[in-house]
């Protein structure tokens, strides 16, 4: 086949095969990676700029006014835009995938693709336009500061998030109603029953039963453990859900009579109080939903690779409830500089509670390798690279938190691109993406049936690519914040420039491995069913009837 | 073993990671090789799955037991109420700008505990000292509010200074754009704040 008619064509894909879970499912994978793309350019704009006076960019990208509006919206796009966009998609197809039901609403699930992607363009025209910049920590009274930022900016801004969030309801109720939905093999299950599982109490009764020699309290539990972990993951995606919107209402109150030429008073909201409430919801992302999303994931993965049942379930449900519980009451670890806080809360919030997710996540990653062991010898396959991948990234992440999570270590990390490199970037460039990308590879053949992706070897240099990429700009940046630098500050004059530009090699090889992903998946549907994905289904199911088993046959050596 | 300033804990923990990092990427390089491979795999070492959580918990809380003992400030910061200081400061942030700052270098004796109490009378900004290679000594947030008879909050850091040297000062904290000049210069950069004499070479009093 020519170039061109590949171009055109791709390999084998028919956008008319698909049904309408398919086809919503594949909407929000396309924008979530042209986000990613966004994101991408936006960190080698940071990135470069702090090689000092000597990197290529046009000037304007130095003003403090310009960079820091891409750094306020440079989170907001990776997580939201692209992150929300792709585990969502991922979840409203594996909800109905797994439990054999259908989505509960396709309408629903478009209103949430569109919602997140018309927020983010709003949050990135803001930006853009307004320049408004108060980063994504919106420390209070910061983004209401209109001696800084236009009015208007802010408004546009909260109005964005306040769309994402509205989508992410959206994505909640999807996904527990369909959870929730009496029909197919939950037609007799009561909601009491579903509620048991999906918290995984079912989990610890049958620990607690087998701890006094007991009959298990249920054999077979009603919901399969990647769909507990979405559950369980989702109620944090709820709360925080509502700390975010409730603070862009707090923000656009104070915009509107701003505007309205009676501005409020800003002391009358503390700042302390403030940053607790924002951290306790901001922090359910990082330490809740990730990281209980990402446990799932592995789960699921290395069941549907392998074919076989979990290593220790029953602890691994358990686990996931205690996940749920921890993520609750972390947030203080971001709070360690702060002298106001409570020396309790900094002490066991901040450093006790914090510390059992090294428990959590070990055990995640113990029982996914356990799993995969049992199963040995399987095929190197693209989707077990990507795992063992996601596995190093949170391997190298978890552990950098933990260390910095400490009063003693945060007085001098605290800030500092240690966090934000080796934790922040490690953990969702390295860890989060390279397990989408597993599960991107396990259900690609399921959500395209069977599309056949253009180039293996491509496929293989955007692992290594992406892996060595993450992995090193990471490293080098952790590097630069242990020598003091600062993750939200301007260096214009090279302070720290060996160790930047050797972060901006490695970042140009993320970009790089992105554009070869981009170019492979462009290959394989081509631009015609690129379109074609955008267009109405034909077929309206809401849902998908492959049998997981059929895809652990595709592992076996 | 004790650290007796930043840089010290700073280069063990870089050296610390570092041997972790290469360890869990070996690790799991070891298993994606043995996870293709027919033949038995001979284990390096046998993990029982207890010892391995065992394992993660004293990991988790030694590590804080560790860097209370090693790590001098983390008492002196939640007793630091009860300690009398060697010299107090005390000066406020408004607008992008220090306010009161000693007009001279500060100077402080080897050994000596200095507190610092910051004042933010509207954004939040941070408090942070830097040795002249750019590394952190220490620092804080500093956040603005009042309490009920108006009086501008506390934000107070108590540090001992165990090395000599000349640290310049820097807000740590975002506070918008305004805290930059046209050309992107730091207008909340104090240079050559503060330095500490009398010390030996290798750190302590002479």
């Amino acid at each position: 086949m020519s170039f061109k008619e590949n171009l055109i064509n791709g390999t084998n894909f028919d956008h008319k095969s698909l049904n309408a879970l398919q086809k919503v499912t594949l909407r929000a994978v396309v924008m979530s990676f042209l986000f990613y793309g966004l994101v991408a350019i936006e960190g080698m704009i940071m990135r470069l700029v702090q090689t000092g006076p000597s990197n290529p960019l046009p000037e304007m990208f130095s003003h403090p006014e310009h960079y820091f509006s891409i750094m306020t919206v440079h989170p907001i796009v990776g997580i939201f835009g692209s992150t929300y966009q792709l585990v969502f998609a991922a979840f409203m197809f594996l909800v109905p995938f797994l439990t054999k039901k259908p989505l509960y609403s396709i309408k629903l699930a478009n209103f949430v693709w569109l919602s997140i992607t018309i927020g983010t363009a709003l949050a990135w025209i803001a930006a853009f336009v307004w320049q408004y910049a108060p980063l994504y920590t919106l420390y209070w009274p910061l983004p209401a500061d209109t001696t800084q930022f236009a009015t208007i900016g802010g408004i546009v801004f909260i109005i964005g998030v306040a769309l994402i969030m509205l989508g992410t309801f959206g994505f909640i109720y999807n996904i527990y109603a369909t959870i929730f939905a009496r029909v197919g093999v939950h037609k007799d299950k009561t909601t009491k029953e579903l509620l048991i599982s999906g918290f995984g109490i079912d989990g610890m009764l049958n620990l607690w039963n087998k701890l006094r020699g007991k009959q298990p309290y249920s054999k077979e539990p009603a919901l399969a453990l990647p769909v507990v972990a979405i559950f369980r993951g989702t109620v944090d995606t709820f709360l925080d859900a509502v700390v975010i919107l409730s603070a862009g209402v707090l923000v656009l109150v104070y915009l509107l009579f701003d505007m309205g030429g009676s501005p409020l008073d800003v002391g009358a909201i503390d700042a302390l109080l403030y940053k607790n409430y924002f951290w306790w919801g901001l922090d359910l992302v990082a330490d809740g939903l990730v990281l209980i999303y990402v446990a799932g994931s592995w789960y699921l993965l290395a069941t549907l690779i392998t074919g076989q049942k979990l290593f220790m379930e029953n602890v691994a449900r358990a686990a996931l409830m205690l996940e749920l519980l921890v993520s609750w009451m972390v947030w203080s670890h971001h709070l360690l500089a702060d002298q106001g806080q409570p020396e309790m809360m900094k002490l066991i919030s901040g450093e006790m509670v914090t510390a059992f997710e090294l428990l959590t996540q070990g055990l995640a990653l113990f029982i996914t390798l356990v799993t995969l062991w049992k199963a040995r010898p399987l095929k190197m396959t693209m989707e077990l690279k990507y795992l063992l991948g996601g596995l190093v990234g949170f391997g190298l992440a978890v552990p950098a938190a933990i260390i910095q999570a400490d009063m003693g270590m945060n007085r001098v990390l605290h800030n500092t691109q240690w966090i934000i490199m080796a934790h922040v970037h490690i953990a969702l460039i390295v860890g989060l993406y390279m397990t989408l990308y597993s599960a991107l590879y396990v259900l690609w053949p399921i959500v395209t049936n069977n599309t056949k992706m253009f180039s293996s070897k491509l496929s293989n240099i955007h692992f290594w690519l992406y892996l060595i990429g993450g992995v090193g700009m990471g490293a080098f940046g952790g590097m630069a914040g242990l020598n003091g630098m600062l993750r939200r500050h301007l260096y214009l004059n090279g302070e720290f420039n060996t160790l930047m530009i050797l972060a901006a090699i490695c970042g140009t090889m993320v970009l790089i491995a992105w554009a070869i992903f981009l170019y492979n998946i462009i290959m394989s549907v081509g631009i015609k069913g690129l379109i074609g994905i955008f267009l109405p289904a034909e077929d309206k199911s809401a849902s998908y009837g492959i049998e997981p088993e059929v895809i652990a046959d595709n592992h076996k050596v | 073993m004790t650290f007796s300033n930043s840089a010290e804990l700073l280069s063990f923990h870089w050296v610390a990671y570092s041997i972790y990092s290469a360890l869990i990427i070996s690790v799991i390089a070891w298993f994606g090789y043995n996870l293709t491979r027919k033949e038995k795999a001979k284990s390096i070492v046998r993990i029982p799955f207890y010892t391995y959580i065992a394992f993660l918990v004293a990991g988790g809380v030694g590590h804080h037991i560790f860097t209370y003992n090693a790590i001098p400030w983390v008492s002196q910061d939640i007793t630091r109420h009860d300690i009398t200081p060697d010299a107090s400061y005390k000066f406020q942030m408004e607008k992008q700008k220090w306010i009161g700052l000693p007009k001279e270098r500060i100077i402080v004796q080897c050994g000596q505990t200095i507190e610092f109490d910051v004042q933010s009378r509207d954004l939040v900004y941070g408090f942070g000292l830097f040795r002249k290679d750019g590394s952190l000594v220490m620092q804080m947030q500093v956040n603005p509010g009042t309490d009920v008879n108006g009086i501008l909050d506390s934000n107070d850091i108590l540090w001992t200074f165990n090395h000599n040297g000349v640290f310049d000062l820097r807000s740590t904290e975002y506070s918008g754009p305004h805290a930059y000049g046209e050309h992107g210069e730091d207008l909340l950069l104090v240079k050559n704040f503060m330095e500490v004499k009398g010390c030996k070479k290798d750190g302590g009093k002479k």
